[in-house]
């Protein structure tokens, strides 16, 4: 037996998991997949539309951007279907897809590529780029479309009218004394609890089905790709702290964008900590601020501007949960 | 460091998880079977940590089985005995395991396996005869880094001993030998533990720890020290890497070793099981460690079994006994287990002291092809047993921050695999760490 001129000698641990980036990032594209169908079921066909738009500029813009600057090309780990898959989601479905491509540009080259590219961001870039579109194109990006309500959810399509968004509409009857909605009556034009769970309201292309959102954040839960630390900790901090304003909770959660933003952008890796204690600090501060902008700011959704305080707060937070070495003594 | 931690229950597992990897256990019920004579040993002067042995042999000479053929090179080292009877071809600079250049002695053996005329069992009276005794034996831990086990075991302060945890939990994956030594070697088992009983006086207890995924090994070893007050199997779940010492000691007995300090500081000694089988078989019959269990299997192997084969034995010999490679030549042969082994570039390293298991695989690792920047998914920090933070420690080590690579204890890291091994941007880690403790030690 004198041959072995094939070996491979690799450093140990000569096994690894299964796991990768790619397949990491493959189930996250999946986990959304129930929250892209029930959007097309509940605003049309143009939500394709505008997803596509996004996801392939996105992906254009890595690819070209790593071309110039000679860079490995990274398209193949997804995470840019990611970006884009998400940017969408955060846009009204009337959205200039004109716009829609100039938000992609702002999330991987200003947010993403120009930080290092994947892993080195500090902000997460979907929702960077909608924070900006918002501030730039604020018509455009508060054109919400409603579809009516009472339509049967597979009617379809469903016909929709120009209105505003549940979270909207809630402000103009604003009391803040503690438990408040307990006394109050309903709000008029505000859809039913059951139709803002699965979606049939006005908001972003992707936030209003809370139903189709929490089926992707379990299948992420299953499948290990997030813990449930930030997400959870996100959505009943804002359960609770709308009660004590006066707020209807159960409106605060439905309404706007929390199971979006809590699922699918409080759990991506590289803008939120890595411990899973940094991630119910993460979870709880972006709950309050979302709660406090809703309630007290200028802004009826808070969402996104809560997640971005919190980005930047991450690497003060990951200071803050190092993990302590088994038995190490101080330097 | 001499004041001894407080301690808690020690029935209750506590938080270090690790990893599980698969656990590919199939030669748990292969029988040991005696491998043929090799006509050439080959054996290194380093196969333990510390100083190397000395060759006190010279070229032509005839040496017989069991017959000292290098000394101790220091207080910290371990003699080193010949495990066949033949005449010493040459005395040469050859690759170790390894992959450091050390000494070693090529046996050219006559087949006769006659045994050296001196070997009779030492007077063993007091400890310090025992000590002796152990040091003779040319044991070394044979459960990793091979660390003599004299120095081990004579500790300073030892009425303050308060456990000895006999080590089986044998958590990498394929390796059976130890848990083979505890089915069929029992006897030598129960004599180490009565020695250590009667030499070491532990204050509380004597610990068999064994992972739970063993049940033949739990069952044999349960009954062997039925009667044994003081001695108890402790049943550990199944985990990766439970038997590495610090961990092992966390989880039985909830101390914590502190950095830098010796696990005697708190108490307790961790040592393998296969270890004080062999140190017992020594003090009864006068037989050093000559030869050694070694688990052999992997994908590209026809019959996985244990072997008992004589140190010094090519590894090549190993895989032709257990039928070869049926589907063609394997692409990887690692020496020790897939967490922590190494990887092989040829058939020709020797079996050592420490070697418990040889694997050869047709799967190759593709990790190096997945690799992307890390995602920052918090994985490996979950894994580390040793707590450690390993993306912190990469960047650090990128940018050459030594500050911060102290700050972050990559001096703690066992190397034990499991951050790489859970990492879905498959970092090589166990490496980073090794550059980065280097990088420490060159910088002092
Ligand atoms: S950092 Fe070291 S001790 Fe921790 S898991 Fe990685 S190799 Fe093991
Ligand atoms: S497991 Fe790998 S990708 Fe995840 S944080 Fe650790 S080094 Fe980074």
């Amino acid at each position: 037996m004198q041959y072995m001129d094939k070996l491979t000698v690799s450093v140990s641990p000569h096994i690894h998991d299964n796991s990768s980036t790619r397949r990491i990032m493959i189930d996250v594209l999946i986990a959304l997949v129930p929250a892209l169908v029930a959007s097309i079921l509940i605003f049309g066909w143009r939500v394709a539309l505008v997803v596509a738009v996004c996801v392939s500029s996105c992906v254009l813009f890595e690819w070209l951007f790593e071309k110039i600057t000679k860079r490995p090309n990274t398209i193949g780990d997804y995470s840019a279907c990611i970006t884009g898959t998400l940017l969408a989601f955060n846009l009204p479905v009337t959205i200039p897809l004109w716009q829609a491509v100039f938000g992609s540009a702002i999330a991987i080259i200003l947010v993403k590529q120009l930080f290092g590219g994947l892993g080195k961001n500090f902000a997460n870039p979907a929702i960077t780029a909608r924070i900006v579109m918002f501030l730039a194109f604020a018509t455009t990006m508060t054109n919400w479309y409603s579809p009516n309500e009472g339509t049967s959810l597979w009617v379809y399509p469903i016909d929709g009218v120009a209105g505003a968004t549940p979270l909207a509409l809630m402000y103009r009857t604003a009391d803040t004394a503690p438990f408040a909605f307990l006394r109050s009556a309903n709000v008029e034009g505000l859809p039913s609890i059951w139709n803002m769970f699965i979606g049939v309201r006005g908001g972003s292309l992707g936030e209003t089905s809370n139903l189709a959102l929490l089926v992707g954040g379990i299948y992420l839960i299953i499948r290990r790709v997030i813990t449930w630390h930030a997400p959870l900790t996100f959505i009943a901090v804002v359960f609770v702290l709308s009660a004590l304003l006066g707020q209807n909770p159960i409106y605060h959660l439905f309404a706007g964008g929390l199971f979006l933003g809590a699922i699918f952008m409080a759990t991506d890796y590289v803008t939120t900590p890595q411990t899973n204690l940094g991630r119910v600090y993460f979870g709880i501060g972006a709950g309050l601020l979302t709660v406090i902008i809703r309630v007290y700011g200028s802004y009826p959704e808070g969402v996104s501007f809560a997640i971005l305080f919190m980005n930047i707060l991450t690497p003060y937070i990951n200071k803050f949960t190092e993990t302590k070495p088994l038995g190490g003594m101080k330097v | 460091m001499g004041k001894l931690m407080s301690i808690s229950r020690p029935h209750r597992i506590r938080k270090i998880k690790g990893i599980s990897p698969p656990h590919h256990k199939n030669t748990e019920f292969s029988k040991v079977v005696k491998l043929p004579l090799t006509a050439v040993v080959n054996i290194p002067m380093k196969m333990h940590s510390g100083k190397p042995a000395i060759p006190i042999v010279n070229v032509g000479q005839d040496v017989k089985v069991g017959q000292l053929i290098g000394e101790m090179g220091g207080y910290v080292s371990a003699p080193i005995h010949s495990s066949v009877s033949g005449c010493v071809q040459s005395i040469n600079m050859h690759d170790a395991v390894t992959g450091q250049d050390s000494v070693s002695i090529t046996i050219a053996s006559d087949g006769l396996q006659t045994m050296y005329p001196d070997i009779k069992p030492p007077k063993v009276t007091t400890l310090q005869e025992f000590y002796d005794a152990v040091r003779d034996s040319g044991t070394v831990g044979l459960g990793g880094a091979g660390f003599p086990a004299a120095p081990k075991l004579a500790i300073k302060n030892l009425d303050e001993l308060d456990y000895i945890l006999i080590n089986g939990a044998e958590c990498e994956p394929y390796v059976t030998s130890d848990t083979r030594a505890m089915v069929a070697d029992y006897k030598n088992v129960y004599g180490g533990v009565k020695l250590l009983l009667e030499y070491m006086k532990p204050r509380k207890k004597i610990y068999i720890c064994i992972e739970d995924n063993k049940p033949e090994a739990i069952r044999v070893m349960e009954e062997v020290f039925a009667d044994e007050e003081k001695v108890e199997v402790f049943v550990l779940p199944t985990s990766y890497p439970q038997g590495e010492r610090k961990v092992l000691v966390y989880n039985v007995t909830g101390r914590i070793v502190p950095e830098g300090a010796r696990l005697a500081d708190v108490g307790v000694i961790v040592t393998n099981v296969t270890t004080i089988a062999v140190f017992a078989r020594y003090i009864a019959t006068g037989i050093p460690l000559i030869n050694k269990i070694v688990t052999v299997d992997g994908s590209a192997v026809r019959n996985p079994q244990n072997l008992l084969v004589p140190i010094g034995t090519p590894i090549r010999e190993l895989f032709d006994f257990c039928g070869g490679f049926p589907d063609g030549e394997p692409r990887r042969i690692i020496v020790g287990g897939p967490m922590m082994g190494y990887a092989q570039p040829s058939l020709d390293a020797p079996i050592v002291k420490t070697t418990n298991c040889v694997l050869a695989c047709h799967e190759t690792d593709d990790a190096a092809l997945m690799l992307t920047a890390c995602i920052k998914c918090g994985r490996c920090l979950t894994a580390c047993p040793m707590r450690l933070m390993p993306p912190n420690i990469e960047s650090a080590y990128s940018i050459k921050n030594y500050d911060a690579l102290k700050h972050f204890k990559v001096n703690m890291c066992v190397e034990c695999g499991s951050c790489a091994y859970v990492c879905p941007a498959k970092r090589p880690l166990v490496q980073v760490m090794q550059l980065s403790k280097e990088a420490l030690w060159l910088q002092k």
